[in-house]
């Protein structure tokens, strides 16, 4: 009985953003500790940070983080495959720490890399085109490798783990970067292990996810007739392939993008004036398939804001606040406090209703 | 005894109940904990004659199956405050998140502000048992889902509308909800119907709107009136015969 309503009441995973619209630096000590205080919420199989503008030593290039198994055949594989199409300007093993409660099974490395964008034809992003595809390659065919970051001037930090271990383990501290996300993971349905760590990475696009994506069958095939592959044995990465094929590829603003993936109710619809009810109804058709069920609140990233929604019926929770040129989202309200005390105008945003922070400069 | 002060900055919510449940042991009848912050599961399953100050913003699961003290935060609180409480009392200088008095038994919550989702979600009564949730402000939706017992009342101040949000006493099969001005007939739940509030009701329901309105300074004399809207269950048993054939 008791047990039973821990897992009705109490919302596994805790989420946590921020972003600087003035595009100030924060250093990760502050999320570290908020997500730390959100302990309850994970079972220490998985944590990990996302930072932008980390990199201004190499503001024009991907950062492709890697984890490898060893140093050897998958490196040897994905260093020729990186060289045939583009040119890798610097490479290096992540800096880490040992930490006593963190086993490392994996070597995250990474590269700062120009892919050639003459080597693709007909896309009006042949960079990130040629990216995304080379990521998917690596992923499905090369054993032994995983790229779990693959943006420019941001990092994707992660591991099986505590939150505090695995910022540790990364000394993100040592990192300023003016938006952060982090997720403290309570694996529910599939293993936890590096790879189904959050945040979740494509290209400039970063997720962190509390819940489950019931409709995740409907959304893997959508996902993956736009060619992207699945290979993290988790839900939450067709989230980051569906912003990156509505958000970049159809060029959705965000705010039509949470619509597509979490829409207003047939009967809400109906009871709009004529020209919404018509957008909104063209919505739902056209992206039937990229409509998300289950319970989720969600924190989406890039270089240029972030976003946070919750499911339809709101089976998650979030809050957001504000602070001068700060927003945090966060599955608690005293997570933001202990990361920030002086915040002002706390709200529990609607289900479906998108909160949105904008770099202003 | 006298009061006694706990700081509880930086600690765990175990040490922080043990230190309480010791204290209330020891006969203390007054006990102020500050600087809390994000602590789940405070003063659970206290049973006593104890009042309870927080400042700061308890974590999840405030009071849960409390029978007796007397909590007063000074902040807002996160999700299910209450839950499954058996008697006593919560009183909340602020906000508080989804599923507010989740399954309670007896007893009052009283929220001054704003709540989540799914408020009073299956709460229940038997014989003298009933529970009391007051919502100062507004709440947002499934507002008393799959109800059995108690009341819920929303005094609505400070917000306009008072209620815009849908799915009101989804699955509801007992007890009552209170919102103060009209509730649109789209807003309620499967099994949930309006009927007219009287000024019986206002009589009967008075004593609680004074006191929610003393214990946070308000001027109650505004709110007596029979401008509300009572929710009930459309019969004891809404889904009779869904599942299975009479």
């Amino acid at each position: 009985m008791y047990l039973q309503k821990q897992f009705l009441v109490v919302n596994m995973c805790g989420i946590i953003g921020v972003i600087d619209r003035g595009r100030s630096g924060m250093d990760g000590s502050g999320i570290k500790e908020a997500l730390s205080l959100m302990n309850e919420r994970g079972s220490g199989e998985g944590a990990g940070y996302v930072a932008y503008g980390i990199y201004p030593d190499y503001p024009d290039y991907y950062a492709l983080h890697v984890f490898y198994d060893n140093l050897v055949e998958p490196k040897k594989k994905v260093d020729e495959l990186l060289e045939k199409w583009g040119r890798i300007v610097q490479q290096e093993e992540i800096p880490t720490y040992e930490r006593p409660g963190l086993r490392k099974k994996h070597i995250p490395w990474r590269y700062f890399y120009k892919p050639h964008k003459d080597l693709v034809v007909g896309s009006s992003t042949p960079e990130d085109d040629l990216v995304k595809t080379l990521v998917m390659d690596i992923n499905s065919r090369i054993d032994g490798a995983l790229v779990f970051s693959s943006g420019v001037n941001m990092g994707v930090f992660k591991a099986a783990g505590w939150p505090e271990d695995v910022a540790d383990f990364y000394r993100i501290q040592d990192y300023k970067g003016y938006i952060w996300l982090a997720h403290n993971r309570y694996p529910t349905n599939t293993p936890g292990w590096w790879g189904g760590a959050h945040p979740f990475n494509l290209l400039d696009w970063s997720v962190v996810h509390n819940g489950e994506i019931t409709s995740y069958g409907t959304n893997r095939q959508y996902v993956e007739s736009n060619g992207y592959k699945c290979t993290m044995f988790t839900d939450t990465e067709v989230v980051a392939y569906l912003f990156d094929i509505l958000g970049r590829r159809h060029g959705l603003p965000e705010d039509l993008v949470v619509k597509a993936l979490a829409p207003p109710f047939w009967d809400e619809i109906d009871a709009m004036p004529e020209r919404q009810r018509k957008i909104d109804h063209a919505m739902r058709l056209t992206y039937g398939a990229a409509q998300m069920n289950g319970p989720f609140a969600i924190v989406v990233a890039t270089s240029q804001g972030i976003v946070g929604f919750t499911d339809r019926i709101k089976l998650r929770p979030l809050v957001a606040a504000e602070n001068g040129n700060k927003l945090y989202i966060s599955s608690e309200e005293a997570a933001i406090r202990v990361m920030d005390p002086d915040v002002q105008n706390i709200r529990m945003p609607r289900a479906g209703e998108p909160v949105i922070g904008r770099v202003i400069v | 005894m006298e009061k006694m002060v706990i700081d509880a900055k930086g600690m765990h919510y175990t040490p922080l109940n043990k230190q309480i449940r010791k204290a209330v042991a020891a006969g203390v009848k007054e006990i102020e904990i500050n600087n809390v912050l994000g602590q789940r599961f405070i003063a659970n399953g206290l049973r006593g004659d104890v009042k309870i100050t927080i400042n700061g913003i308890p974590g999840g699961d405030l009071c849960m199956f409390m029978n007796g003290p007397e909590c007063t935060v000074h902040g807002d609180c996160e999700h299910a405050p209450g839950n499954t409480m058996d008697g006593g009392m919560i009183i909340v200088h602020g906000s508080a998140g989804d599923a507010v008095a989740h399954s309670m038994r007896g007893g009052k919550v009283y929220i001054r502000n704003n709540i989540g989702y799914r408020g009073g979600i299956h709460m229940k009564e038997y014989e003298s048992k009933k529970p009391t949730l007051v919502i100062g402000g507004t709440s947002h939706a499934f507002l008393g889902e799959y109800m059995a017992g108690g009341l819920i009342l929303v005094l609505g101040m400070g917000s306009q509308p008072l209620m815009e949000d849908r799915g009101i006493g989804s699955g509801i099969h007992g007890g009552e909800i209170v919102i103060r001005g009209k509730v649109a007939d789209r807003l309620l739940g499967v099994g949930a119907i309006k009927t007219e509030f009287t000024e019986s009701d206002l009589e009967r329901l008075s004593p609680v709107i004074e006191d929610f309105c003393s214990r946070f300074g308000i001027d109650p004399s505004p709110l007596m009136d029979i401008n509300y809207t009572r929710i009930v269950p459309s019969s004891s048993r809404p889904f009779a015969g869904k599942y299975t054939w009479e």
